[in-house]
């Protein structure tokens, strides 16, 4: 059958929450009740990556992009768009804001946010429905496994990845070819297993949860063609029982590639057989560790082990183990199917391909973007992101989330690779991407981070589960007005303790976060410990608003909006704040008109 | 579902490619434009879309888009249809029937020609830019 248009609904978790699926239901009624369920399909699709502006809709052939969609516009699209040809235009994405500057922008290609991405791990999501196989199958899906089986022998594929250059995207960046060697050549054990990580515990990150909400065969295939590789024949995927749609979909995934004979006995005929389980994990940011990760998969209590041995020999229930990232994998297929070589064009020296980003924080257009390694910063920030919100100034971007560290103005044009965000202090860790601006204090986002990490400690190791603490205790001691210069050098101590004595990742790089922000925002540590001041205006123990006697013209709008009734003051007479009872709020801050309240 | 062999996987493979490359717009360079306002659709617009679709599809034509639009202010000559092919004039038909559509692809789309007998002229496009 033939259609004449495609409505593409976004069916990821930003777009289903603010009601994607009603409208993905009312689109199709209205579609059934104009007698076009012939002509025209209604698919739900994976995540666009423009969530900011969600829920998308997408029609084709015209490729006109809808955004904030809401569920009673679908009568206007089926009658307008569908029926009479004319885009409706009122929730067209208006780019006033965009760089291309044309007042309404209709087709993604013109749209900023998309212009710089190149999509890979991304390829489907958005463009196939993904409780579907054979769309994906259309869209050369399994064309990497059937290569794989048919064609190449697991050496080959091993040479393949090596070409690509292809290294590990759930953090460290190990390169994959690797890992599958030392699995495929360990000889301590027949059994052998493929473990998918999808545990993605950083604050901020959604990357592996939407490619596997729009494209989780992309990850069961390049899992089966890593069971070839390496001689396994069974496969778990662990992932955070918080992700319930991105388990849904992988469970109708499995069932289906198990009916259509691409999972379990004799795949394909062959007499290679692999089978997937799925494993909820609770969350913990320490389970996605690799080592915890595999005790949590065993029935453990999920705490690390030392290594070596490495999963890649001693695994899973001591057995030679491939653990890859959720990432790592759906690159996979495409680097069998077109080459390593062609991999490997894309990117910079040591870091080829893509990466996925989470972009959060303070952007104008927040989402899921793909971009070639190698990309800078300022690229992402200002020509995919849309540069700052409310005309604020960039201060940071926070990559690598807890285990990283920050990347600052100067480095904007810096290429973004493994090797060089590690020169800056960073990670390029697993794609969280936090943007921040001058009403961000440096000190806080330490903190915040070390709050974050003292909390998901297993507790385990002394350096982590003590120094830790130590650490946020010292963080929120100058934040709040009692810090002494020498705690920095004792903040220094602490983190060097912590990353050379931890046992595992989590506490190695806990203090990256402070370390990155002492190197790169001394003066703001400075400022706090010395001058007693936070000039972000965020650390409210430090913070006192005043106002100013001759500025002040007293309409009473501040004292009308104090929560706690701080402010008195006659009409028209200078008012006065009671620092007493200030809470610190800022409510006064913002609503005076007059720039006659002071922050300081 | 009964499981696949390598042969039924690409061939099943190769049905749906065709399907699914439909939604692609990237490598499309044929519009097929047809006039879908009321008068459009009185006059038969709806069948000649269809019939587009069908032929298009029969002909394996994986490069076009079609498309629709308002009335083009035509009235008297509906259905009218706008074919833009490269590297040919871009043509307006009028009173497109099915049997006219089917001849569009064919002859237009598929061998280059334009179906003669069914141009419409098309004004200057001054005229148009100053309307
Ligand atoms: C505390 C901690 C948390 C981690 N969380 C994740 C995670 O959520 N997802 C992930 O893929 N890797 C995570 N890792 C990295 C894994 O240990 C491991 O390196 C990775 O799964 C290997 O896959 P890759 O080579 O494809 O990157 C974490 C590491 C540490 C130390
Ligand atoms: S470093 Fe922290 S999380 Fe890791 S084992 Fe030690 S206590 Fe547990
Ligand atoms: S809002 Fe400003 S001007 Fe008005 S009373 Fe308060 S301080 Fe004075
Ligand atoms: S969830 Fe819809 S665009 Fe991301």
């Amino acid at each position: 059958m033939a259609y004449r248009s495609y409505i593409l609904v976004c069916g990821g978790t930003g777009c289903e929450s603010s009601h994607a699926d009603k409208i993905y239901q009312n689109l199709k009624n209205e579609i059934e009740a104009n007698k076009l369920s012939e002509q025209v399909q209604v698919i739900k699709t994976g995540c666009f990556g423009f969530c900011e502006q969600g829920p998308i809709v997408k029609i084709l052939p015209e490729n006109t992009f809808y955004v904030q969609v809401k569920p009673e516009d679908a009568k206007e699209l089926v009658d307008e768009h569908i029926i009479k040809g004319r885009p409706v235009e009122r929730l067209i994405y208006s780019a006033s804001d965009d760089k291309n500057r044309k007042s309404v922008i209709a087709e993604e290609k013109d749209i900023s946010f998309y212009q710089k991405q190149y999509r890979i791990v991304l390829r489907n999501c958005g463009m196939i429905d993904p409780e579907v196989i054979e769309e994906y199958i259309a869209r050369d899906g399994y064309a990497a496994l059937e290569k794989v089986l048919f064609d190449m022998k697991p050496e080959q594929v091993i040479d393949e990845l090596k070409k690509a250059g292809i290294r590990g995207r759930g953090g460290a960046g190990f390169p994959t070819w690797m890992k599958w060697n030392f699995t495929k050549g360990a000889t301590n054990s027949e059994t052998k297993y493929v473990v998918c990580n999808a545990d993605e515990g950083d604050p901020g990150a959604y990357m592996d949860r939407s490619t596997l909400e729009g494209d989780p065969h992309s990850v069961l295939e390049a899992m089966t063609i890593a069971g070839y590789t390496v001689g396994a024949q069974k496969g778990f995927i662990y992932i955070r029982a918080e992700y319930p749609l991105a388990i849904s979909r992988l469970k109708i995934a499995i069932q289906q590639a198990k009916d259509m004979g691409l999972l379990g006995d004799n795949i394909l005929g062959t007499d290679f057989s692999f089978d997937i389980e799925i494993r909820l994990g609770a969350g913990a940011f320490v389970c996605g560790e690799e080592t915890a990760l595999l005790a949590s998969i065993e029935g453990k209590r999920g705490m690390p082990i030392p290594r070596p041995p490495f999963p890649a020999t001693h695994g899973l229930w001591k057995k030679p183990t491939v653990i890859n990232n959720v990432e790592t994998y759906a690159n996979i297929p495409m680097i069998i199917l077109k080459g390593g070589d062609w991999f490997a064009s894309i990117g910079t020296e040591t870091s080829k391909g893509t990466k996925v980003f989470a972009l959060t924080g303070k952007i104008k257009n927040s989402g899921l973007i793909e971009v070639p390694m190698g990309i800078t910063l300022r690229e992402i920030i200002y020509d995919i992101g849309g540069g700052i919100p409310n005309g604020r100034k960039f201060k940071a971007a926070q990559s690598g989330g807890p285990s990283g560290g920050v990347i600052t103005e100067e480095f904007l044009d810096t290429p973004i690779d493994y090797e060089n965000l590690a020169k800056l202090g960073s990670i390029m860790g697993s794609g969280g991407l936090i943007v921040m601006d001058e009403d961000d204090c440096m000190l806080d986002i330490a903190k915040f981070y070390l709050d974050f990490t003292v909390d998901e400690s297993c507790g385990k190791c002394a350096p982590c589960r003590i120094g830790g603490k130590q650490l946020y205790g010292l963080l929120d001691k100058i934040s709040q007005g009692n810090g002494e210069l020498d705690d920095i050098n004792k903040m220094e101590d602490i983190s060097l303790a912590m990353q050379r004595a931890s046992l595992c990742g989590l506490g190695q790089t806990a203090p990256n976060p402070v370390a990155s922000t002492l190197r790169y925002f001394k003066d703001e540590y400075l400022e706090h410990i010395t001058d007693k001041k936070c000039s972000a205006g965020v650390c409210k123990d430090l913070l006192q608003f005043n106002i100013l006697k001759d500025k002040c013209v007293g309409c009473t709008v501040c004292a009308r909006k104090c929560p706690v009734n701080a402010i008195s003051g006659e009409r028209k007479q200078p008012h006065e704040i009671d620092q007493n009872a200030c809470i610190k709020c800022g409510e006064c801050y913002e609503a005076c008109k007059f720039q006659a309240i002071t922050r300081g | 579902m009964a499981k696949l062999t390598l042969e039924e996987l690409r061939k099943l493979r190769d049905n749906k490619k065709h399907e699914i490359q439909k939604r692609e717009t990237d490598n499309k360079e044929i519009d097929v434009i047809v006039g879908m306002g009321t008068c459009g659709i009185a006059a038969g617009a709806k069948d000649a879309l269809d019939a587009f679709i069908a032929e298009i599809d029969k002909h394996n034509l994986t490069n076009v888009r079609i498309k629709q639009t308002g009335c083009m202010g035509f009235c008297t000559y509906e259905p009218t249809v706008e074919v833009k092919v490269p590297d040919m004039p871009d043509t307006i038909y009028n009173n497109v029937s099915v049997d006219v559509a089917k001849l569009i692809v064919g002859n237009h789309l598929v061998r280059k020609q334009l179906v003669s007998e069914h141009v419409f002229d098309r004004p200057s496009v001054d005229i148009i830019e100053n309307k």
